[in-house]
């Protein structure tokens, strides 16, 4: 049996003197609620009073404009590729 | 051994903590998902926090010099003032979690009511425990519901965990001679009084989880007083073996 | 470290596009960071998965000796302390998992290489805690070469790994002042019977502890490769030398005994030069034969099966909340 995976989710933080939501890295969730709160136990394990966002990571376009003459992909892609970000069919199997 | 009422108050309190806070670590390492390790060493680390602030009041009114580490670890089990809930087993991640809900579910009202207290130090501890035992309480509930309503199996383990540590839930809000004049000197909360909260926040717990609150049903009791279930003298022979192995050594 | 057990296959040069090459490495050589989508050579990507999955590896099962004394810990205060350096570890192995996830593999793909043994973890964490002056060696040793193989780690060439790790060495301080202070309440503050704990603990953990830097630069396959590509900083016996020098001095003032009776100190260079290291040793823990390689790995598989019904649930759970979501929402539409 194929396990599914709990789908990532990428965390920024503003801390209590910080001016605006910095990328830190992800989590493993399966929903917002679980993802807030494990962003809060991962990267804020004893810090308070900081601002948290989660966001689902395949949900986030990104345009990345380094370098753009060795860019292949089209401007408006994922953040990275991951297994997840793609839907495979049931049918089709573990990719 | 003769304690006054308020320390036996605050042992109680320190005891609790630090018995569930244990219970909690030996998780690590060993959760169903990393996130999980992380989130349970939080909880853990919160309530051996609370312990040790309530050991330290405890030596305080004590007065004879008995820190922290001598109370945790040179009591014995009837000299331990913890309920019976904190001691079980942590069984499979559904009974930790039933178990954390049990007693985060009153520990948290009965934070909020602490901060009342007449008593400086308890209600200042009861301040920084009251926001702790918030996330405590949103934690296993979320989780609770999860496994309530997840699949069936884990359906089956969570009303099994409610079923077994149910009967534990009673002596959180015993009232003895011990509570009765300390909430007369406006220094304790009336437990009584939270029970319709701790009620409140199972009922809708379970009602989103699909659970079933166990019926009516013997309570266990007797934790508070030093009479234990079997499990503290395996918890304790663990926790004080290096400190009774090598009396007098600092660590 | 955690380049202990490359693959040969991953830095086999694959049919790459000499021009796209070329210009990759002018960026790696001008210290500019790779980062996801970036184009990369597919060795790059593979070899950067096994190392930071290892490393992630590594901290995941590194709970393990040092865990299953928390609930032994002889102080509250020690007790709390070794509680958040095990969290601190494994949220160390989130942001490497975060990080490995980057290069286009799943965090559970890694665990299954991990509990195949397609992957592994540093040779160090195959051996048992047996007292707790091995949680204070851990601490001083253990991450006192694990902090001299993460600082240069923090200039990687890759982005999310050189972030995680500045994150990580940020978090790292007070994992060994924490080890390091409990050998001086043994030593010097101790009774005749924790000294010798804390001597016999050294004498356990010194040789493994040389060996976590993995095998003479000599005899070390993927140096070269890694260091262009900017993955490894300094080489092996570069932070082996480092890490000894360090930590000798600190030994003294413990009034610790090297477990190593060639051990002398270089009049002209200062350098404290040490015995030869049993690479067999070190081979035969790598392929599995360390004391603790089979129960760790036990450990590791336990906690994801027992753990399955769980995961399964919360997942079900969301399915099952998201379709009453999206039938409510139907419903109000209409």
């Amino acid at each position: 049996m194929t396990e599914k995976n709990w789908p990532l989710w990428e965390v920024f933080i503003r801390s209590r003197t910080g001016l605006a939501h910095r990328h830190v890295g992800s989590v493993h969730a399966v929903d917002a609620e679980m993802a807030l709160q494990n962003a809060r136990d991962v990267y804020t394990r004893r810090g308070e009073g900081l601002s948290l966002w989660v966001v689902p990571s395949s949900a986030i376009v990104a345009s990345d404009p380094a370098d753009k003459d060795v860019m292949f992909e089209p401007t408006a892609s994922k953040i990275y590729r991951h297994p997840t970000f793609y839907d495979v069919p049931d049918e089709v199997g573990h990719m | 051994m003769t304690e006054t009422p308020l320390l036996r108050y605050t042992l109680r309190l320190a005891d609790n903590a630090l018995v569930l806070g244990h219970r909690l670590s030996e998780w690590v390492g060993h959760a169903p998902v990393l996130e999980e390790d992380l989130a349970l060493g939080n909880l853990g680390l919160d309530l051996i926090g609370q312990a040790r602030a309530f050991y330290a009041y405890a030596g305080e009114i004590e007065g004879k010099g008995r820190g922290e580490d001598a109370f945790a670890y040179l009591r014995d089990a009837p000299e331990y003032r913890n309920v019976l809930l904190v001691e079980q087993p942590n069984g499979d991640f559904a009974a930790t979690m039933m178990r954390q809900l049990f007693y985060s579910a009153f520990a948290h009202p009965f934070f909020e009511a602490l901060q009342a207290s007449r008593d400086a130090t308890l209600a200042a501890i009861a301040a920084k425990a009251v926001k702790e035992m918030a996330y405590h309480v949103r934690h296993s509930a979320e989780w609770i519901i999860r496994l309530g309503d997840g699949t069936d199996e884990s359906h089956r383990r969570a009303q099994a965990a409610a079923d077994e540590l149910w009967t534990y839930t009673g002596e959180l809000f015993e009232i003895d001679a011990v509570e009765r004049a300390l909430i007369e000197a406006g220094v304790a909360p009336d437990t009584a009084a939270l029970r319709a909260t701790f009620d409140k926040t199972i009922d809708n717990v379970f009602a989103e989880a699909g659970l079933t609150r166990p019926g009516a049903s013997f309570m266990q009791s007797g934790g508070r007083d030093g009479q234990h279930s079997e499990h503290l003298g395996f918890i304790l022979t663990e926790l004080q073996f290096l400190q009774r192995a090598y009396p007098g050594a600092k660590w | 470290m955690y380049t202990q057990a490359l693959n040969t296959k991953d830095m086999a040069a694959a049919a790459e596009d000499p021009a796209h090459d070329a210009r990759f490495q002018s960026r790696v050589d001008a210290e500019e960071k790779i980062e996801p989508n970036d184009w990369m050579p597919e060795a790059y990507r593979r070899t950067l998965v096994r190392q930071i999955a290892q490393h992630a590896h590594s901290e995941i099962v590194g709970m393990l000796p040092e865990g299953n004394w928390i609930t032994r810990a002889p102080s509250l205060k020690r007790k709390a302390a070794l509680l958040a350096k095990v969290q601190d570890e494994g949220g160390h192995g989130a942001y490497l998992y975060a990080a490995a996830e980057t290069l286009g593999v799943s965090r559970e793909e890694l665990v299954a290489q991990l509990l195949d043994g397609r992957q592994k973890y540093s040779s160090i964490f195959n051996y048992p805690t047996l007292t707790w002056a091995d949680i204070g060696i851990i601490g001083w040793l253990v991450d006192g070469a694990a902090i001299m193989n993460q600082i240069p780690l923090c200039r990687c060439s890759y982005g999310p790994y050189a972030r995680a790790m500045i994150r990580i060495c940020k978090e790292e301080s007070f994992h060994q002042r924490q080890g390091y202070e409990i050998m001086v309440t043994l030593c010097r503050d101790g009774t005749a019977e924790q000294k010798a704990m804390a001597q016999d603990a050294l004498n356990r953990w010194w040789w493994p502890v040389l060996m976590m830097f993995g095998p003479s630069d000599k005899d070390s396959q993927h140096t070269d490769k890694s260091m262009r590509w900017k993955i490894k900083r300094f080489t092996n016996d570069e932070l082996r030398q480092k890490f000894v020098d360090a930590t000798v001095p600190q030994g003294h003032y413990l009034g610790l005994t090297f477990p190593d009776p060639a051990m002398k100190q270089n009049e002209k260079t200062g350098h404290w030069e040490h015995g030869e290291i049993d690479w067999s040793e070190f081979k035969r823990v790598v392929a599995g034969d360390g004391p603790c390689n089979r129960q760790r790995i036990k450990q590791r598989r336990d906690a994801d099966d027992n753990g399955a019904w769980v995961r399964e649930a919360a997942l079900v759970y969301a399915e099952k909340r998201r379709a009453r979501a999206q039938a409510a929402a139907r419903i109000a539409a209409e």
